[in-house]
């Protein structure tokens, strides 16, 4: 969780000096969502995320360098610069992508899972995606197809509560809770809080036992907040929430919350975490310097990889 | 051996579900029904239901399945009850399908064939009745592919299923009843490579699909004026065989590009452009086009008619060429 943290205060330095175009969306405040969920998965179970995927990919085992040389367009990037901060993709961990069009992952995700059932293998997909892809057209036909075809995908939906300035009141008819539109295909549900990482992951480790063992999907909705903007283009609060309310959010900080229950329960002295703290900074300021000394893509790339 | 169209897909994509198991079939009403149109008879019964997917009617849905299962080594054969109902799904097919490899830097591969019938048959109205091959021709990392004849069909979708990358088959549904030969023993026809259907050396037309058959129709008619017609079927739309083309119309100096498609934007264009980058100064005319027309197509039976290209906008497009008007 540190490291995606101290990884995209970076990100955002390196916007603002123009290392890293395009758009940029900060997982800040979410991280327990992604480092929970993923932390309960086998290696050789599948992850598809969104356009705010830095935090999976990394929770994955991406190697740092290698996402920051992708953020900065390096040819040592992750997808050798041709993907760009929404479109992380790391096969070798099964981490399938980020996808930059809201809910349009969902049927991938279930693509995959059907693979499973196919070669009857025993993994399970873990789809990420926020409420705001709820409504879409996608998500609907995707959670009917998965119960129909009992497909082992985890629909986690990552309820920060707005989808970009628009609050899920005025955008989700079940909005108070979330997993009722998964309700409605007969998928079992549950809402965990986002922003403790153990019950994250106490939760999906749980879910992915169900998973495996029914060959059935399940819908889980994690309660979380993004501290900074949408994007990078948008303030921290912009006019569509008080900056007193995301003051209260960060009283849940998800790096606090396990920080005090580990300082107060588990007895862990102070000293680790400074340690842990060090070689966080060391590892993130190493793939900054990697990607800036990395080369551009040669232009010869520019037509390969669009066919096989 | 005399193969109908249908008959020729039909043996094309069970000969290749027989070679590898990760090929199946989805779409709707492909199983217990055996397809909309029957390609698909028989199948239920050889492969079972695990090979033989029913699905709801939700394209977006299905067809972004199939990418899912494809880029995670499947080789999904996904049947659009016709490519009218594609539109529901070019969003997985544009940004997904035919991006996902390029985005991953070729990380990821999309082996799969997107197939069912397209353009006009017999008074279906607007929204069943479209010819909507150049939306899918312009896509990079899309291959598109119109065969003509049950030989080019059973061959092309073999080479399809074979392929590495997301093809969009489009068949035509005023052809599956046609007849056609076939060879007896095992064969495929590579993607990418054009076929002259008939040769001449007085003008080159261009057709496709359905179209092949007007234009050979035509063909005998002006050959009765002693008027010499090449007919060139480019068979794969994306990526074209300029090179056949080019060599063709080298040698007539003269060609006329038919497609059943609107004109505003069509595929022809872009044949016409191609060729009068590369072959210009061999040109004796204008290259002409024929194309449908510039409306949705009406159910009238005399209007659904006059919007499609015939025999005789055929001709008379070849007259042109030649200044015969």
């Amino acid at each position: 969780m540190l490291l995606i943290r101290r990884f995209e205060e970076r990100c955002a330095e390196m916007y603002a000096l123009g290392k890293i175009g395009g758009f940029c969306h900060l997982y800040i405040g979410e991280e327990a969502v992604a480092v929970g969920a993923i932390d309960a998965l086998r290696d050789d179970d599948y992850v598809f995320s969104a356009y705010r995927d830095h935090g999976h990919c990394l929770a994955r085992g991406s190697d740092p360098k290698a996402v920051m040389a992708e953020l900065f367009g390096r040819s040592t990037g992750l997808c050798k610069g041709k993907g760009g901060s929404m479109h992380l993709i790391d096969v070798a961990r099964r981490f399938m992508g980020g996808y930059a069009i809201v809910g349009a992952h969902l049927p991938l995700a279930a693509g995959a899972a059907f693979g499973v059932k196919y070669r009857g293998g025993d993994q399970i997909v873990l789809c990420f995606f926020g409420e705001g892809a709820v409504p879409c057209g996608a998500c609907h036909e995707t959670l009917n197809l998965a119960a129909l075809w009992g497909l082992p995908v985890l629909f986690l939906c990552e309820n920060n509560r707005y989808g970009m300035g628009t609050p899920v009141n005025r955008a989700v008819a079940l909005y108070t809770n979330v997993s009722q539109n998964a309700s409605a295909y007969g998928i079992e549900s549950a809402s965990v809080d986002g922003m403790d990482v153990l019950a994250v992951r106490d939760q999906v480790s749980k879910v992915v036992e169900y998973i495996r063992t029914s060959k059935r999907p399940y819908f889980l909705e994690a309660m979380t907040y993004r501290f900074l903007g949408h994007s990078m283009a948008d303030p921290a609060h912009g006019h569509y929430r008080t900056k007193a309310e995301v003051d209260d959010a960060k009283k849940r900080d998800p790096l606090l919350l396990l920080k005090e229950r580990l300082l107060s329960k588990e007895q862990v002295p102070e000293t680790d975490f400074k340690a842990i703290e060090e070689s966080v900074k060391k590892s993130v300021q190493e793939a900054v310097e990697f990607a800036e000394s990395s080369p551009a893509p040669s232009l010869s790339a520019l037509e390969e990889d669009v066919y096989s | 051996m005399t193969l109908t169209y249908r008959e020729a897909l039909n043996q094309a994509l069970r000969e290749e579900m027989r070679r590898d198991d990760k090929v199946f079939l989805i779409g709707e009403d492909v199983a217990y029904y055996q397809g909309a149109f029957k390609v698909s008879k028989g199948f239920l019964e050889e492969f079972g239901e695990r090979r033989v997917v029913d699905t709801p009617i939700t394209e977006l849905g299905f067809t972004g399945l199939a990418i899912g299962a494809a880029m995670t080594g499947l080789h999904p054969v996904v049947e659009v009850m016709t490519f009218n109902f594609a539109i529901l799904a070019m969003d997985q097919i544009v940004n997904n399908a035919a991006k996902i490899r390029y985005m991953s830097g070729g990380q990821i591969s999309i082996p799969m064939v997107i197939r069912g019938p397209g353009s006009a048959a017999h008074q279906l109205g607007a929204q069943h009745s479209q010819s909507l091959e150049a939306w899918f021709c312009h896509v990079p990392g899309l291959k598109v592919v119109a065969p003509s004849t049950p030989r080019d069909a059973k061959g092309l979708l073999k080479s399809a299923i074979r392929d590495n990358n997301p093809v969009i088959f489009i068949e035509a549904q005023l052809l599956y009843p046609t007849h056609g030969d076939v060879e007896n023993e095992e064969y495929v026809i590579p993607l990418g490579v054009a076929e002259v259907k008939r040769t001449g050396r007085d003008v080159t037309v261009i057709a496709y699909s359905k179209m092949v058959l007007v234009a050979l129709q035509a063909a005998d008619a002006l050959a009765k004026e002693g008027i010499e017609v090449e007919v060139i079927d480019p068979r794969t739309l994306r990526p074209l065989d300029l090179t056949t083309l080019a060599a063709s119309v080298k040698k007539t100096g003269k060609a006329v590009i038919v497609e059943e498609g609107w004109p505003f934007a069509g595929l022809g264009a872009q044949i016409a452009e191609s060729l009068y980058t590369t072959v210009f100064d061999h040109l004796d005319a204008p290259i002409t086009r024929v194309t449908g027309r510039d409306v949705p197509i009406p159910y009238a039976r005399n209007l659904e008619d006059a919007a499609i290209p015939d025999v005789e906008c055929i001709i008379a497009a070849v007259r042109t060429v030649l200044y015969k008007e």
